[in-house]
């Protein structure tokens, strides 16, 4: 039986070690170190199954920042298989990672590449079990940080370095006003422990005002990182910027780790009626912003970028609705299908590129990819039997539960929209013919069994959902 | 059994992908789901009626969402009309150029769809396996499409999914509706909480004017019909029959199965808007198919405009008005399968469809103009096929309604306005009879083939099952009774 901080810091001891023996290997091939990581990742994802019970909440010390509750666990789970599979698409974009690195050395950079995946994992798992603003604000950090690493590593590539300089300055400003936020809300309730912070507010009443500025200040931060209007600009530009392992990583793993500390700061807050009323007007300018702007995309990734923010807008119903489950399970949906459109993505853009035409007859060069990124999208626009249709039915109920008509009728209108800019790549891939000088494309057996798994879960948790839903219980 | 009939096409179609013999599986895979199809029938004790072979797998408890499959007459009937123009496709599908596999797996998945939505007994399933037709028909459509066939597939794969989303809302607000303890999306448990009254009118209203949409885009009610002429015009003759032969009926399904029986109080509350709306179907979409210059376009407004008379089935929603849109649904099934399939067959040998391009086509291919002429006379709703019978049992029906309510009634107004329908249909199917069929052949045409022998089985196939029921109606009304009675006496 293990206590769960001990996953984290033997996760963040395995990155260390790795790191260290990684600047020994000289010349040698480092695919080893991811193969290294990996298999660490699995570890502590196994470990996580066998966690002795937290002890109570307590009001000083170690647990009063630190929480092990199920819902901290299942995002803890959900840090170490996204960063598992982000470090299986990395081995496939290593080619990238060598072109985009100076340096003599044929594997310059890559034993980074493989390990500070790692340490943004251990932030991420931080992260989901972070109760104190003391505690979001340093796992926040850890994140962002290693963030700054990825974003710009293929620095050769000038566009690389300007989503690397754009993240790098919008998450700074965003960080500034967290830290603004908190500290208003320290100011106003002497706490900076949320359960703490949420029955002072309890019990006295309070000035409103500059504990709304507060919790503004903290949505505009959290908002960044979930990419929600109007704090989504950097976002299709990073994304399309950065290596495509990393934009997988940020699209799902910094996404779901805003989502959690999103709702659990919100959480006191939830008597402010105008909270309520701020999230959704967010989340219908997110949705409308976000699937309005994508149909036009012919770059993949952008699209993925716009289609992030756009699944943000329906992950804000879920919190503006408190469903926790719904949410939780749609961050799974979305893990998933998110992270299979990238694998294909990765292997495609190896040989031909990022457009949407350079999909065209992926269908005739490999039957597998074309079906993979098809299950991949339309699970993405909601069809039935995959993973991402039951996303939005939870979604949907826990909106039509709360009587939220105008959520509701803006989400309908825009899983339209969904319809065509996903099929559009279908489209790509079964339609059009082949460039004539396109070859077939091989895919390496790592990233094959990779993507059947991710294939096999979609269609899985698309019929029988229980598992998730039981494990926030 | 049903979990046979439900899981055979997909089954099928996984062994084509697999990399069978491709033709040959895709016949035989539907043979046997019709086979089965009709053993079940045979099985079906009328005597006892209700939903009979159910089979359940559960999913979650908390939601009370189960896999359950069960049929009673209704469901039966759909089954078999799915699984013989299912059949029919296949036996009608010319050489495939472009990824055969593809094609064939696409046709049965479109098929298997509307088979599982037609065995499902809960609500969810019912849903999803209607919306798993969706992408098979938009690859359809897109690869092996002609004309626009882009725009098309974009405008029904569009149109469907927002419509199947509207009803989704409805499905979910139904579900909510009902007091927290007895939720389920299980039809059976919902059927009995209708009955008790479980259902509030206000909710009822609500949910029946979101199901009322979002099944209507579906059946192409109008004025959320555009889709359709233009998809069926582009989409290949075997997809255009499964489409407007079976899968559009899963709608119509949905409104006698769910929206009707479960919420006759929205039902009454939107009885006027639904008939000014199906006038529409039959009297303005009428007569857009006169206008119309090409077969394909024709054909798909036609299959919009027949609709019209099933609604009035519907919106009658007493006992001979129900099962007349149930037989006619039948009818028109086979009607439209069998017409698309020859209109692809003429576009296969002449390469047009512009009715001025053809003409004496009876001459060169005399059995293909007979059968088109068969076909032309059931869509008509001449006597002695299933169209007639439907169509005669709605006029009364509808009638009916009316004289119920002692005084005369805009139900009345309505079956005078429809009964014009027949009179335009027989105008534009006989016109484009004329001028395919009758006349001096066009001389650019050359040399035009007839049908092979072997395409002349599916032909007679369909036009045995239409006049079947056309002279013997109470084959499948013996089905059919205990189906509506139940609930159109409970409203009493």
């Amino acid at each position: 039986m293990i206590p769960a901080p001990a996953l984290e810091i033997a996760l963040l001891l395995w990155g260390l070690l790795l790191l260290l023996l990684e600047s020994f290997a000289g010349t040698g091939d480092r695919r080893g170190v991811a193969f290294a990581g990996i298999g660490g990742l699995v570890v502590v994802l196994v470990a996580s199954f066998f966690l002795v019970d937290p002890p109570a909440a307590a009001t000083t010390g170690f647990w009063s920042f630190y929480s092990a509750d199920p819902l901290a666990i299942f995002f803890k789970r959900f840090a170490l298989v996204t960063t598992i599979l982000v470090l299986v698409m990395s081995i496939d974009y290593a080619p990238a990672i060598r072109m985009g690195v100076p340096g003599a050395n044929p594997h310059a950079g890559l034993g980074e590449f493989f390990t500070v995946p790692i340490f943004t994992c251990v932030g991420l798992m931080w992260m989901a079990s972070a109760i104190d603003f003391v505690m979001i604000f340093v796992s926040l950090e850890v994140v962002t940080m290693s963030f700054y690493v990825l974003v710009s590593f293929t620095r050769r590539n000038p566009a690389t370095l300007e989503a690397g300089v754009k993240y790098l300055i919008l998450s700074a400003l965003s960080t500034g006003f967290l830290v603004y936020g908190i500290t208003w809300i320290f100011g106003v309730t002497g706490e900076t422990n949320l359960a703490r912070i949420g029955s002072v507010l309890a019990r006295q009443e309070m000035d409103p005002i500059p504990l709304l500025f507060g919790i503004s200040l903290v949505l505009v931060a959290l908002g960044f990182k979930i990419a929600a209007v109007p704090f989504q600009i950097w976002v299709p530009d990073v994304y399309q910027g950065a290596p495509t392992p990393v934009t997988a990583f940020l699209s799902v793993g910094s996404k779901a780790a805003g989502f959690v500390v999103l709702l659990r700061v919100l959480a006191p807050f939830s008597m402010l009626p105008q909270v309520g009323k701020l999230l959704v007007v967010m989340a219908i300018l997110t949705l409308i912003y976000g699937n309005f702007a994508a149909l036009p995309q012919a770059n993949l990734k952008r699209l993925l970028a716009y289609s992030s923010i756009a699944h943000a807008g329906y992950l804000l119903i879920g919190v503006v609705t408190f469903s926790g489950a719904a949410v939780a399970y749609y961050l799974v949906a979305y893990l998933l299908m998110t992270l299979l459109c990238f694998a294909v993505l990765i292997v495609v853009g190896n040989k031909s590129g990022d457009q949407i035409e350079d999909y065209a007859g992926l269908a005739k060069r490999s039957p597998f990819l074309a079906f993979a990124m098809m299950i991949g999208m339309i699970s993405l626009a909601g069809v039935p039997f995959t993973a991402g249709f039951l996303g939005k039915f939870f979604i949907f109920d826990a909106a039509i539960r709360q009587q939220q008509t105008l959520l509701v009728a803006i989400g309908v209108i825009t899983v339209g929209c969904g319809f065509y800019y996903y099929l559009k790549v279908v489209r790509a891939m079964y339609w059009l013919e082949p460039a004539p000088d396109a070859a077939p494309i091989q895919v390496s057996p790592l990233s094959r069994v990779a993507m059947t798994v991710l294939i096999a879960a979609i269609f899985v948790l698309g019929v029988y959902p229980m598992p998730i839903l039981n494990a926030l219980k | 059994m049903l979990l046979f009939i439900v899981i055979a096409p997909f089954l099928t179609a996984l062994l084509i992908l697999i990399g069978t013999p491709t033709r040959l599986t895709a016949l035989l895979g539907s043979a046997v789901t019709l086979l089965t199809s009709l053993i079940a029938t045979v099985l079906y004790e009328t005597a006892r009626g209700g939903f009979q072979f159910v089979t359940s797998f559960p999913i979650s408890e908390t939601w009370r969402l189960q896999f359950l499959l069960g049929a009673d007459g209704l469901s039966l009937v759909m089954l078999l009309l799915a699984a013989l123009v299912l059949l029919c496709a296949v036996w009608f599908t010319p050489p495939v150029e472009r990824s055969e596999r593809l094609y064939y797996a696409c046709l049965l998945f479109i098929a298997g769809g509307a088979i599982g939505a037609f065995a499902s007994l809960d609500l969810f399933f019912f849903y999803a396996f209607h919306e798993l037709a969706l992408i098979p028909t938009f690859l359809l459509i897109g690869i092996w499409g002609s004309g626009n066939r882009s725009a098309a597939a974009w405008k029904i794969t569009i149109y469907l999914g927002l419509g199947s989303f509207v009803l989704l809302l409805g499905l979910i607000l139904l579900y909510r509706s009902v007091p927290a303890d007895l939720r389920s999306f299980d039809l059976r448990v919902l059927q009995e909480v209708a009955a008790n009254g479980g259902i509030l009118p206000r909710a009822q209203n609500q949910i029946f004017f979101l199901l009322l949409i979002g099944f209507g885009v579906l059946i192409s009610l109008f004025p959320f019909h555009t889709w359709a002429p233009e998809a069926y015009a582009s989409a290949p003759a075997p997809a255009a029959m499964l489409h407007a032969g079976v899968l559009k009926k899963f709608g119509l399904y949905g409104l006698l199965r769910v929206a009707l029986p479960l919420l006759p109080e929205g039902a009454q509350h939107w009885q006027t808007l639904l008939i000014v709306l199906l006038l529409g179907n039959i009297i303005y979409v009428g007569l857009v198919t006169i206008a119309q210059k090409r077969l394909d376009w024709m054909l798909g407004y036609s299959s919009v405009m027949q609709m019209g008379y099933i609604f009035l089935g519907i919106a009658s929603a007493n006992v001979i008005g129900l099962n007349g849109a149930a037989v006619l649904m039948f009818a028109h099934g086979i009607s439209v399968a069998l017409l698309f399939a020859l209109a692809g067959e003429i576009r296969r040998r002449t390469g047009t469809l512009v009715f001025a391009d053809l003409g004496g086509l009876g001459k060169l291919m005399p059995f293909a103009g007979f059968a088109f002429g068969i076909a032309t006379f059931a869509s008509i709703g001449l006597p002695g096929f299933a169209n007639f019978a439907g169509e005669v049992m709605v006029f009364f029906g509808a009638f009916r309604v009316g004289a119920e309510w002692q005084g005369f009634h805009l139900f009345q107004v309505a079956t005078v306005l429809a009964l014009w329908g027949v009179v335009i249909s027989a105008v534009y199917m006989l016109r484009a009879y004329r001028s395919i069929f009758m006349g001096a052949p066009n001389e650019r045409l050359g040399t035009v083939p007839d049908l092979a022998r072997t395409l002349r089985w599916p032909i007679v196939l369909l036009i045995a099952a239409t006049m079947i029921v056309g002279f013997f109606p109470n084959t499948v009304l013996r089905l059919l009774q205990p189906t509506f009675s139940a609930p159109v006496a409970a409203n009493r």
